[in-house]
């Protein structure tokens, strides 16, 4: 399996209010809203860290849930996210990031 | 009985004084029937000149003032259900049916605006627009609803779906959707409460409000009738207008509303105030006045134009009608969700969305945002103010 690389898109515009994260597609003004743990991947999302590396490290080191289930759940939050062009996926590491 | 010399109106909303040109005196008078108060003294220092045109076409329909007829359609889904809840989130042209055609765009370096009833152009460059209109005040409404919302996203403010009013010197603002009870809610405020607007209220960053081009804005007075006569100031012309035959009045009105302190020293400094342990009553509390609300001509229901006065914003509250009057705490998240929905925005525009979206999040983070139950009972108000 290939690596995933994710990036957060240049077209939204994101802000983190007491704790949850919100995100407007500037494109269409739609609004997402990230739980804690899809905060954890957004913040991770630098296009140089694998996804796989980003559950590893920021998601199973602090909650108690199995690698490949949280890979799984990971994955498929970050496609959701690419579906609605907010986050970049690639099997190459991605330079044009969103700071 | 058209006329050909040009009159000027000065139409000051929020500190953001636009002058009007028109060759059409009935048309001039339409305009100051329509604003009242918000028509005022000539100023050299105006954030757009406008030039009005009046044409028969390019009305294929021509409406009133409206009002956003969409219910409560847009769905705000719930935070805790899942990794990412979608949410349409800034009000566009869509969502109000009396802005169904509507169409601003930006063309190399001037806005382009179209409706049914009008198409205007504005350069913000050289702060000049031009408006081709039929004969109503409704799409000058609708232009100056656009350039002010324009204006306001760059200036650390919005136009929000809410009415507002004004009680101790201290501005509420009461955001919902058509039928949620605005209109309602201004209805029940006591008589020491100034109604700033029942539709369509105007909030800016406060550490913005120094007038455009870094003008020092002054509203806040209450005299009613203010209305400019002056003609060609601001280009060094020196015509007279047609408009009216009260020249001595307003050159006397000019000298009194320049004498009168501004509103917000008129009134208690709120960050004087002892600090409330209750962060359900947001209206004692010390609060940073980090936004104004102004008054606006926009009305909804009532049928009545706002006073033309500013004040530090105490709280927003967003309305909900129940079987009774009650507070509800929300978080910074769903404060900002909620108000997303309700602040007024044109334009298609990356940059503007963007810009938009942050200052919304400033404004929750600094201005308290609380859900307000309430029933038609008059009692509501000791709960706001």
């Amino acid at each position: 399996m290939s690596p995933l690389y994710i990036a957060r898109s240049r077209e939204i515009a994101a802000r983190e209010l007491a704790g949850e994260m919100m995100i407007m597609s500037v494109r269409d003004s739609t609004l997402f809203n990230l739980n804690e743990l899809g905060t954890i991947i957004w913040q991770a999302a630098d296009g140089a860290t694998s996804l796989e590396e980003i559950v590893a490290q920021k998601i199973c080191v602090d909650f108690e849930v199995e690698p490949a289930e949280a890979f799984k759940d990971a994955e498929a939050f970050v496609r959701e996210l690419a579906e609605h062009g907010i986050m970049l996926l690639s099997d190459q590491p991605i330079q044009a990031i969103a700071d | 009985m058209l006329v050909t010399t040009t009159q000027e109106l000065t139409i000051d909303i929020g500190g953001m004084p636009i002058l009007v040109r028109t060759d059409n005196t009935e048309f001039a008078h339409m305009i100051e029937d329509r604003y009242g108060e918000f028509v005022t003294a000539a100023t050299p220092h105006a954030a757009i000149v406008l030039e009005i045109e009046l044409v028969k076409e390019p009305g294929q329909r021509v409406r009133g003032t409206g009002h956003g007829t969409r219910g409560s359609g847009l769905g705000v889904g719930d935070s805790d259900s899942g990794p990412r809840t979608p949410d349409p989130g800034l009000r566009t042209l869509e969502d109000d049916e009396y802005d169904q055609e509507l169409s601003v765009r930006r063309e190399a370096g001037r806005w382009v605006m179209e409706r049914g009833d009008f198409r205007a152009e504005w350069e913000p460059q050289c702060h000049r627009g031009w408006v081709r209109q039929t004969a109503n005040p409704y799409a000058l409404d609708g232009v100056l609803r656009i350039l002010h919302s324009l204006i306001l996203a760059r200036e650390g403010g919005f136009l929000v779906h809410a009415a507002s009013a004004v009680r101790d010197g201290r501005a509420f603002v009461f955001a919902g959707v058509s039928g949620a009870g605005k209109t309602t809610i201004a209805r029940l405020a006591p008589p020491d409460v100034t109604l700033l607007t029942d539709e369509i209220s105007y909030v800016r960053n406060s550490l913005q409000v120094t007038g455009y081009r870094g003008q020092e804005s002054e509203v806040g007075s209450q005299e009613s009738g203010a209305r400019s006569q002056e003609l060609g100031n601001r280009s060094g012309e020196n015509r007279k207008s047609q408009i009216g035959n009260c020249k001595s009045q307003i050159d006397n009105r000019q000298s009194t509303i320049e004498n009168l302190p501004s509103p917000e020293s008129r009134i208690p400094n709120p960050v004087s105030r002892v600090p409330c342990p209750d962060p359900l009553s947001p209206v004692t509390c010390n609060l940073s006045p980090a936004f104004s609300a102004f008054g606006t001509p926009f009305a909804g229901e009532l049928a009545r134009i706002g006073q033309r006065l500013r004040a530090p914003l105490a709280a927003l509250f967003l309305l909900k009608q129940g079987p009774e009057n009650r507070i509800e705490p929300l978080s910074e998240a769903e404060a900002g969700r909620e108000l997303l929905r309700h602040v007024l925005f044109f334009a298609h525009d990356e940059e503007l969305v963007g810009i938009i979206f942050q200052t919304v999040c400033d404004f929750v983070r600094r201005v308290p945002v609380r859900r307000l139950v309430f029933t038609k009972d008059a009692r509501v108000w000791e709960l706001i103010a």
